[in-house]
């Protein structure tokens, strides 16, 4: 198995007809996601060539998921529209599905605005988001997978380890080395380095706890807040699977702002040091070195007889 | 974005919270003609920088580094003093513990009438991203640093969070109120203020407003006495005003030039360049320098939507740093291709001249293309494929410790 999304799993696009949509929803294709339709309020009723076949769009989320039966939806239209678009898409799912799962990749999108959204899906159990501003998931198959996102495809390969990460071009990083120890993945997650998301990190570990398939899991952290250590808190009580940990940002000075919002140390808290600490704590194996994130998950396989 | 006290002092007035008359001045001539003005024999005489702790901060002269004045924060009783304050202030480097030793040069003044104060509190409305909220601070303990206060007596401080929905309760209000003892006019006066700064905060899209300290006067009465205001980046496209807000000055050049570009800088104290595709892989570039012995000059991150225009406009930003010695471009591929990143590093060599060693990591999309173009160029670089290596190299090139 694999977490949230699997080989076959019915995808939309919200904004498919944007430029952005219809480059990525085409290498979602190529890569071999069942993408069933798409969204753009005002044209519906037309269709988009996509890689192999051509796919309806329509003008609401409730009239997409009503025709195609899909479970999840991919969000690629412009900062200022995501949160009703994620609002629209989470009203769709839990009226009409009970749940689904919903992945934001725009980037820019107001705070105050995902504090609106995080509320609305509250209220809404068996709906998940993942993101905003985020990579997305992916769960490689036998050939192909299923892709909901931006990422590289090609770089990733079936396998058991689970991948979860608050950045992007560093998970597919995180990938590369666990390829580069003849690892494949299960299922990765990149949950998006904004200050206020939906899906965090104790929420993937629980599900890759629970997924037989997923035999380690490597977690990539960054410096800002507590989510690093919340999770690594957790883990003690909760969490069986040899799990490595890196936190980004060691070098970073205090009071600035590292390209992700949420990346910033304040007051001296949420720095790197505390993080690793309370990885190391929560007995993590930690690379402390990012180059290394695959020398420490050989190390943790070997640790747990897995290697 | 930040703006300045007198600046925020504005809005909250126009919000209905209670604040001081005051005048933003930029010479010693405004300064005395506003003491005339606001008919108060008390004034206080405030640097504006975008930075803390100013009460406690020192200002030097620019050129000879002397020191003039201890304290950037001055009460004045007379218009000799006013006069004394303002030109000690305007035109020297003010350094407090959040500017960094090198300081911010002031250009900007408020004369604020003084007060007749009871007592101090704290008061912040913030983004608690742990709770997805706004939470709302408030502390008996004002005046002071909050950071020691949440250190040393954490129950001091009373939390309130706001639901997204439902809004700002009257008995969370109350329970703030109460958390600060305050009673009668005080009590009243201050569940006005809070429902005025918790709609403020919505309103405009504010990612942070404290008051430090808010005061109940003698009057019993309760006055924002300071605050300090900063704005969430990404809804500047619903608030047009805030452009006539914004100090380019207090801003360092090269980062604002950066994001001119769609590039993400911030300037750091080493000697080797970065140049990477996204937030995280870049910090991780960074922490990568520092284990191998070397020291990053910067953080910078060229996005997702990087063409050659950006990488060129971003290497020579790089470039322009006097104390370079190396650089290192870390790149993994997605939608970003390594063949035209290897274009524009080229091109923007060729433009700007590159006199320091050049270390490349390329993967992902299109890698061997690009290390084929770097390897087939004039260019003196060293490409490699891991980050391992691609650290160990530029370390060792410019002849530092590579452990």
């Amino acid at each position: 198995m694999s977490i949230w999304i699997h080989e076959g799993s019915k995808i939309l696009v919200q904004g498919i007809t944007g430029s952005q949509g219809t480059f990525h929803a085409t290498r979602m294709v190529a890569y071999g996601t069942d993408i069933v339709g798409g969204v753009t309020p005002g044209k519906g009723g037309q269709t988009v060539g996509l890689p192999g076949r051509s796919v309806p769009v329509y003008d609401t989320m409730a009239e997409a998921v009503l025709e195609t039966g899909a479970e999840a939806s991919v969000i690629y239209v412009p900062a200022r529209f995501a949160a009703s678009a994620i609002m629209e898409a989470a009203d769709a799912f839990h009226e009409l599905n009970g749940g689904g799962l919903i992945v934001c990749i725009s980037e820019g999108i107001p705070t105050l605005d995902m504090v609106r959204v995080v509320a609305h899906i509250g209220q809404r159990p068996r709906v998940r988001l993942i993101g905003p501003n985020c990579p997305g998931i992916i769960t490689p198959g036998e050939s192909g997978g299923c892709k909901v996102g931006i990422m590289p495809g090609y770089i990733h390969a079936k396998g058991r380890i689970g991948v979860i990460s608050r950045s992007g071009t560093l998970t597919y990083e995180a990938v590369a080395q666990t390829m580069g120890v003849g690892e494949g993945q299960s299922t990765c997650i990149g949950i998006g380095g904004d200050p206020v998301s939906g899906t965090g990190f104790i929420d993937c570990l629980a599900a890759f706890e629970e997924d037989p398939e997923t035999e380690a899991v490597v977690l990539i952290g960054e410096i800002g807040g507590t989510a690093e250590e919340d999770a690594a808190e957790w883990v003690t009580e909760n969490f069986t699977k040899p799990l490595v940990g890196f936190v980004a940002g060691a070098t970073a000075p205090p009071g600035k702002r590292m390209g992700h919002a949420g990346a910033i140390i304040s007051g001296g808290k949420g720095t790197a040091e505390e993080k690793f600490a309370a990885f190391e704590a929560a007995g993590i194996h930690i690379a402390r070195d990012p180059s290394k994130i695959g020398e420490a998950l050989l190390e943790a396989l070997r640790e747990a007889g897995l290697r | 974005m930040n703006i300045h006290e007198y600046q925020a002092k504005a809005l909250l007035r126009e919000a209905g919270v209670a604040v001081q008359d005051g005048v933003h001045c930029t010479s010693v001539e405004q300064a005395l003609a506003a003491y005339e003005t606001l008919g108060s024999e008390v004034v206080a005489v405030k640097s504006q920088i975008h930075a803390g702790g100013r009460g406690k901060g020192k200002l030097y002269r620019p050129d000879s580094g002397d020191l003039v004045m201890q304290g950037g924060v001055k009460i004045a009783f007379s218009r000799e003093d006013v006069g004394e304050y303002a030109s000690n202030i305007l035109g020297h480097t003010l350094v407090t513990k959040q500017t960094g030793p090198s300081g911010k040069l002031v250009k900007n003044l408020y004369v604020e009438a003084g007060c007749a104060i009871a007592h101090e509190y704290y008061l912040a409305l913030l983004v608690d991203r742990e709770a997805n909220s706004v939470l709302i601070m408030a502390s008996t303990e004002g005046g002071v640093d909050i950071e020691e206060v949440a250190e040393n007596t954490p129950e001091a401080i009373h939390k309130v969070w706001v639901d997204p929905i439902e809004g700002l309760q009257d008995s969370q209000k109350s329970s703030l109120a109460d958390s600060l003892g305050l009673s009668g006019s005080a009590h009243d006066s201050f569940l006005d203020m809070i429902g005025a700064l918790a709609s403020m905060f919505v309103d405009r899209d504010c990612s942070m407003i404290e008051v430090n300290p808010l005061v109940r006067t003698e009057g019993a009465t309760m006055v924002a006495l300071d605050a300090k205001i900063s704005f969430d980046d990404n809804a500047a496209f619903r608030h047009q005003w805030r452009a006539e807000l914004r100090d380019l000055s207090e801003e360092s050049d090269i980062e604002v030039r950066a994001r001119g570009h769609g590039l993400s800088y911030v300037d750091l104290d080493g000697d080797i360049g970065c140049l990477v595709n996204g937030a995280g892989l870049a910090m991780a570039t960074m922490d990568v320098i520092k284990l191998c012995g070397g020291e990053p000059a910067n953080f910078l991150d060229i996005g997702g939507a990087a063409d050659r225009e950006s990488i060129t406009a971003a290497f020579g930003i790089i470039l322009e740093d006097p104390h370079l010695r190396g650089v290192l471009v870390n790149v993994f591929g997605g939608i970003i291709r390594c063949d035209m990143v290897a274009r524009s590093i080229i091109e923007a060599s060729e433009e700007v001249g590159l006199e320091v060693p050049l270390v490349v990591r390329f993967s992902g999309t299109n890698h061997e293309e690009g290390k084929e173009l770097l390897d087939a160029s004039d260019l003196d670089v060293l490409t490699t494929s891991t980050l391992a290596e691609a650290g160990e190299a530029i370390v060792k090139l410019i002849g530092g410790d590579s452990s």
